[in-house]
């Protein structure tokens, strides 16, 4: 059993390493997590808090990155407020993923009416754009905390993982082995956790690399509207409070641009992994990459 | 289908303000109140009384429920709270041409751009540059728009100031068709359309590159070749010409999020389209604008899917009804 997990890893590793992208992305990503990490040890949190330090000044020795209207630290505020993005988005892909495979499996594998009751609403929550739902349901909630956000945004995240899944379990339902493990009388809860469910987990995982992107991508569009936690500093949160007061035309760069690198670095780092996702669960796209 | 959407949206938007705790009158007099505005006491509950008649609030849900989708059935989409006697559905009609012309026009060039840059990218006898090129554009793709703008704008209205900072047109001009008010709405629209061909311009190029290759394997291509049909005939007369058809049915959808998608360009450019106008209405808590911007949004994207719906057997004959 370790034996074939070393052997595993080992496999794993090595295809990380030929994969130039998912490599570049893993790396990009791993980076953000450390400024979470090890960020708190070299930097003094509390200096996010609003009013800790004087407000606008540009960057110094004392303050790398400068200090925002609110007199913050914008140092600080990227430490603590990362870990805050990533969280809301891992969180959200995590039960719309979860959520949207156990859908997508029972639609394909029992079928006839619960597929098609399963496949409508999918359908339909595909076709009404999430922001609208999203803000409508942000502007009612007085208080927004990340958790909240997290939730609002997962039952918005569920139709593409249970759209893919659903069709993968399709094809999968009529393959040789799963009529054996019924003609073996293997019960339908056996043979989805025990035939089916090992084949589709590769593109669960890919599936949730995409919706954790969405999420992200979902959660900072709130934020930057105003829409985000009030208590915690997010990242789309500073940019807001940037643009509400104005420091673009006052010059104020390092207020606003730390926060936009810091989640280009992000979005990039999932989209390349995502990428490298897709072509490992769909081989074809490999050679015209 | 196109009437579950609208339905299912118009249902969404009554119930959800309503499980939230407090009410939108409430919420007008916090407001209120907050500037020191309000009176409090015996006038107060007058206040509210009036305010729930008038907008029908004393009314039973179920009643309040018919009513609201028949009226927003009709678009009817009542009146705005924070600019009272305004109707919500003028509004919309006012910021809706800002809104289609900027993001119709980038949206067509980025397809335009992305079309062509994938399928050379899936044609073997392209130049090289492409090969390199295009990939980047793909990882621009995964960037927000309106995180992308920002830069822009720092860097070309702020610090070069060779362009405006944000507005659709000069403050101070009468908008009026003329040639010179064109140029400056052309001025003006620039660093928003540019942010989003440059991020949009990957999803198209991906999308056609996937189509290409699998077109690129038919047989009559094969065909073509054979007959020694000159390289660029073949390009665009027998392979781009095929891979465009899906192409086609993803534009018409994009066309219909325009109105959705433009919400943060629109905050970030104070572009006064219907972003800005959603974006205003959640900052002044102003209910039924949300609401009826919303709705709308909602149903811009139901009548595209409808359209394609319809449009997709014209395009393939080989789909008939």
């Amino acid at each position: 059993m370790t034996e074939t997990f070393i052997r595993r890893g080992k496999a794993l590793l090595s295809y990380i390493l030929r994969t130039p992208k998912l490599l570049l992305g893993l790396v990009m990503l791993g980076s953000l997590l450390l400024l979470g990490l090890a960020g708190p040890l070299f930097v003094d949190v509390e200096k996010a808090r609003p009013i800790s330090v004087p407000t606008r000044k540009p960057p110094s020795a004392e303050y790398p990155l400068g200090t925002d209207g609110g007199g913050r630290d914008v140092l600080a505020v990227l430490v603590v407020g990362t870990p805050q993005t990533l969280r809301m988005g891992l969180l959200a892909g995590i039960v719309g993923v979860v959520l949207g495979t156990s859908l997508g499996m029972i639609a394909g594998y029992f079928g006839g009416r619960i597929d098609m009751a399963i496949s409508t609403a999918t359908d339909t929550m595909l076709t009404i754009p999430p922001l609208a739902i999203l803000l409508v349901v942000a502007a009612s909630v007085r208080s927004m905390s990340v958790e909240n956000m997290a939730l609002i945004i997962a039952l918005l995240s569920w139709m593409f993982p249970a759209r893919t899944i659903r069709a993968q379990v399709l094809s999968l339902r009529e393959q040789p082995y799963v009529h054996m493990a019924r003609l073996a009388g293997l019960g339908d809860i056996r043979i989805i956790f025990e035939e089916i469910m090992p084949n589709i987990l590769p593109l669960a995982a890919a599936s949730f690399v995409g919706a954790t992107s969405g999420a992200v991508l979902a959660g900072i569009g709130l934020e930057v509207l105003g829409l985000g936690p009030q208590r915690t500093p997010t990242l789309g949160m500073t940019i807001y409070w940037a643009q509400l007061y104005s420091a673009l035309i006052n010059g104020l760069w390092w207020w606003w641009l730390p926060p936009i690198l810091v989640l280009i670095v992000l979005f990039v780092g999932l989209f390349l992994v995502s990428a490298a996702m897709d072509e490992f669960v769909n081989p074809r796209l490999r050679r015209t990459g | 289908m196109f009437f579950v959407v609208v339905i299912l949206a118009a249902t969404l938007n009554f119930i959800i303000p309503r499980l939230a705790p407090g009410d939108p009158i409430g919420a007008v007099l916090e407001e209120l109140r907050a500037r020191g505005a309000s009176t409090g006491g015996d006038a107060e509950d007058e206040i509210v009384a009036a305010y729930r008649a008038r907008f029908g609030l004393d009314q039973p849900v179920h009643v309040q429920y018919f009513r609201f989708l028949f009226n927003t059935l009709r678009f009817d989409l009542g009146h705005s709270i924070s600019y009272y006697p305004q109707k919500v559905e003028a509004a919309l009609l006012r910021s809706l041409p800002w809104t289609v012309g900027l993001l119709a026009i980038s949206t067509v060039m980025s397809f335009a751009a992305g079309s062509f840059f994938g399928a050379m990218m899936a044609w073997p006898r392209a130049p090289g540059f492409m090969q390199r090129f295009v990939p980047m554009f793909m990882v621009l793709s995964a960037v927000p728009y309106y995180l992308l703008g920002l830069i822009l704008v720092y860097i070309f209205a702020f610090v070069m100031r060779l362009l405006p900072l944000g507005g659709a047109y000069s403050s101070g001009t009468i908008p009026q068709l003329d040639l010179d008010f064109l140029l400056d709405v052309i001025r003006h629209g620039i660093l928003p359309a540019l942010s989003i061909v440059l991020t949009s311009v990957g999803f198209w190029a991906l999308g056609m590159r996937g189509v290409m290759v699998t077109v690129l394997g038919e047989d009559y291509l094969t065909l073509a070749e054979a007959k020694g049909l000159p390289d660029r005939r073949i390009f665009f007369g027998y392979a781009m010409r095929n891979a465009l058809l899906p192409q086609v049915t993803s534009l018409a959808i994009a066309l219909g999020t325009v109105a959705s998608g433009s919400v943060l360009v629109e905050v970030v450019f104070n572009y006064p389209g219907i972003g800005w106008l959603l974006y205003n209405a959640l900052r002044s808590s102003d209910y039924y604008m949300v609401q009826g911007v919303t709705f709308f949004l909602i149903l811009t994207v139901a009548v595209s899917v409808l359209i394609v719906d319809m449009i997709y057997p014209l395009l393939d004959p080989r789909i008939e009804r």
